[in-house]
């Protein structure tokens, strides 16, 4: 994170996904990212790599966290952030994201940060726009951040990658982050499976390069990784699992399960947490979880992915 | 009204079974003859003669699934543009969705088109019923008024009826006044909220997807109520291999059905969705390689009757958005007959058999006058050049929308000239 820029040069205009991404940018990205964290833990976290700079946070669907973390990104770099409240726009009114993304446009930001509820949306705004537009989200499309920073807690504590096992557990249908996770675990070699109830697993999954579980149990054996997903409320009245107790009971972490895992296994959860249902609080607050540090990740990969952006926009 | 003579070329006329090198005369808008017999044969006194050698003559296009915006959407196609994109594809007869607003479910409203298309239109433009008031899939239209007005045949359009006691009695009170009831079909549970076909392509971009069970299912049920009522059902686009096996079946048990297919199935598949191309987006969706090509061989085996192009125009406003978002449907009048011949030019299917799905096969079934050029016959007649390179361009797109899923696409085969009861509607330049 100096102004020599010591890192290889990003070679997309955007990041929409982690496929399309090769196994070198990935590293190459949690490099930078690894070197962001030291920004972060120090006394002065403000850099002047993007002064100047315009970042729009377009956040169609509410997600406190990971705009709070992609503005503290922007700001710790020394952007000029600014979070498009959508509930109070005129997207409400019927304007499309089409239109919006060109009002904004107009505006000449640098970068474009969008969470939208449809998949493909960021691709959509990023043919648009002539600025860099990062995926913070698309429907269950990609999450690319969230799995950049998913990657660089695994590697800081394992200090490697290739060769682990990684077990994703729950809701996969619905995840974007299970999907982006997939991709970037493979790139990288590792052995990646999933465990959930059949009802929950997107067709052709035995195609997307993972091993299928039907019990936890079995998904959680000699695991290196455990990452937890979330199971939104409406989905567990009965549509796709029964009940919240019976969800728990089979596909809920507790120790009993966990147990099964390697005995320093990382517990991981992308936030926000359903206690109880997807994961006994006793796990999410217990040493082998790693779901603060997530946290914390998540602002150095975001600082890391603008900062590539940025740097390769301004050559 | 001036004879008109189409003088030596290649003359394909399924209904006849012909295929042979002759000219075409025309009297008073309508075939006088037609054949190798009449090529040296002086022309009558003061005719047009249009000189059609290195061409192919063959009745106009019957495309029985045409989606038009008017009345209610008249900014992504009026009766008389979709009329002229017609005319530019060879089409010579459009069967026009009732799904417009208000629905085509009272005789006023065929009135209306009858009149409209009459005053604006070049082809021939036939307004088809809706089969429930509203398209609300409970109540039955009148179909014997309707039909008697002008209605050629009736159809939900987009829709499904999901209640099988309205299509029992649909297909049966049809059947006295010997009307095809015409249905595309989609359990709308099942589908739930897919948006394309469903497996791991659709995983891997996120979207939900609709099963071939949802197509199938609801097809089973009508082709048992068909067997039941012994009604004539017409399974308007069917786009999946398990759907032709279920129209074999009806068909082996001498059930009065048909089946059609819609051109982008014959075409493309799934794959070509890509990055999210709304133009992609349609219904029924496009499916896995394995279904196109078993929609290529039921059309070959005689399991699919018909061909159409599924013309639905979309505005920008309802294709430029998120995948899962966007309306469904696109444009395919000026493109049918070109992206057709593909089979033809592969070796897939015989030019005989694709003018007969495109032309003789829908005359027959709905009772169209049209789809052949036997003497007395109206002289609707498209005149080819099977060969000729062309791309497809938006530019040169006469729809008012320009929602096509073969922009930039390299085909082979133009439309030259189209004629309608003896009249040059189109003349490629």
């Amino acid at each position: 994170m100096t102004a020599q820029a010591p890192f290889p040069p990003y070679p997309h205009r955007h990041l929409l996904g982690i496929k399309g991404l090769s196994p070198l940018d990935i590293e190459n990205l949690l490099d930078r990212a690894e070197a962001a964290v030291a920004i972060s833990r120090g006394a002065d976290k403000k850099r002047a790599t993007l002064r100047g700079r315009t970042q729009i946070n377009l956040f169609f669907e509410a997600s406190t966290r990971t705009q709070a973390s992609f503005e503290l990104a922007g700001k710790r770099l020394g952007a000029d952030v600014m979070n498009m409240s959508v509930a109070s726009s005129s997207v409400k009114k019927g304007e499309t994201l089409i239109d919006t993304a060109m009002t904004l446009n107009a505006m000449r930001p640098d970068i474009l940060i969008i969470r939208h509820s449809a998949a493909g949306a960021a691709a959509l705004l990023a043919q648009k726009v002539g600025c860099a537009v990062v995926n913070a989200g698309d429907g269950a499309h990609e999450h690319p951040t969230q799995a950049l920073l998913d990657a660089l807690t695994i590697r800081r504590a394992r200090g490697r990658i290739a060769g682990l096992t990684v077990a994703i557990c729950g809701d996969v249908l619905h995840s974007r982050v299970a999907r982006s996770n997939i991709v970037l675990l493979n790139a990288l070699g590792a052995r990646v499976r999933v465990a959930a109830p059949s009802t929950l697993l997107p067709s052709g999954i035995e195609q997307m390069g993972v091993e299928r579980f039907a019990r936890l149990e079995d998904a959680l054996a000699d695991a290196d990784v455990v990452m937890m997903l979330r199971l939104q409320r409406e989905r567990m009245a009965g549509a796709f699992v029964p009940s919240v107790r019976e969800y728990f009971r089979y596909h809920g972490l507790d120790q009993a399960k966990l147990s099964h895992a390697k005995p320093d296994a990382l517990v991981m959860h992308p936030g926000p947490m359903n206690r109880g249902v997807e994961i006994a609080s006793a796990i999410a607050d217990g040493p082998q979880s790693v779901i603060q540090e997530q946290v914390e990740m998540g602002v150095a990969v975001r600082m890391a992915v603008m900062e590539a952006l940025l740097e390769g926009a301004a050559s | 009204m001036k004879p008109v003579v189409l003088k030596g070329g290649r003359i394909v006329d399924p209904s006849q079974n012909l295929d042979e090198t002759g000219s075409v005369v025309i009297l008073d808008g309508k075939i006088a003859d037609a054949g190798a017999s009449v090529l040296n044969q002086g022309a009558p006194d003061g005719a047009e003669i249009i000189d059609c050698a290195g061409l192919t003559i063959i009745p106009g296009l019957i495309d029985t699934s045409v989606h038009i915006g008017e009345p209610g959407a008249e900014h992504r196609e009026t009766i008389a543009s979709a009329s002229a994109a017609a005319a530019a594809g060879g089409v010579t007869t459009i069967a026009m969705m009732p799904d417009t607003d208000p629905v085509i479910d009272d005789v006023s409203l065929v009135e209306f088109v009858l009149r409209t298309a009459r005053d604006t239109a070049t082809v021939n433009v036939l307004p088809t019923g809706a089969v429930t008031k509203a398209l609300h899939g409970s109540e039955m239209t009148e179909f014997g008024l309707l039909k008697q007005a002008g209605a050629v045949f009736f159809t939900e359009g987009r829709k499904t009826i999901d209640n099988a006691l309205v299509m029992r009695r649909a297909l049966t009170y049809a059947r006295d006044f010997g009307a095809v009831i015409a249905h595309e079909t989609q359990d709308r549970d099942l589908a739930s909220s897919g948006v394309m076909n469903e497996g791991l392509f659709a995983s891997w971009l996120g979207l939900p997807g609709s099963p071939r069970e949802a197509e199938a299912i609801p097809l089973e049920r009508d082709l048992m109520l068909a067997r039941l009522t012994g009604g004539l059902y017409h399974a308007a686009k069917i786009s999946a291999a398990m759907s032709a096996r279920a129209i074999r079946r009806a068909k082996d048990d001498g059930a009065d059905v048909t089946a059609g297919v819609s051109i982008n199935n014959l075409a493309l598949n799934e794959n070509d969705i890509g990055e999210y191309r709304t133009f992609f987006r349609l219904s029924p969706p496009l499916r896995a390689e394995d279904d196109r090509l078993a929609m290529i061989e039921a059309l070959r085996d005689g399991t699919i009757d018909i061909v159409t192009s599924a013309h639905d125009p979309q505005d920008v406003d309802t294709k430029r958005l998120p995948f899962a978002e966007a309306a469904s449907g696109a444009i395919g009048l000026e493109t049918l007959l070109a992206v057709a011949l593909r089979l033809h030019h592969n070796g897939d299917v015989g030019l005989l058999r694709l003018v007969e799905v495109l032309s003789t096969n829908p005359a027959k079934r709905f009772g169209i006058a049209g789809g052949t050029l036997i003497t007395g016959a109206p002289a609707d007649i498209a005149i080819v050049d099977l060969d000729a390179p062309w791309v497809v361009s938006e530019a040169d797109i006469v729809s008012l929308s320009k929602n096509t899923s073969f922009e930039g696409a390299r085909l082979q085969g133009r439309v030259m000239r189209t004629l309608v009861a003896g009249r040059t509607v189109f003349a490629q330049e």
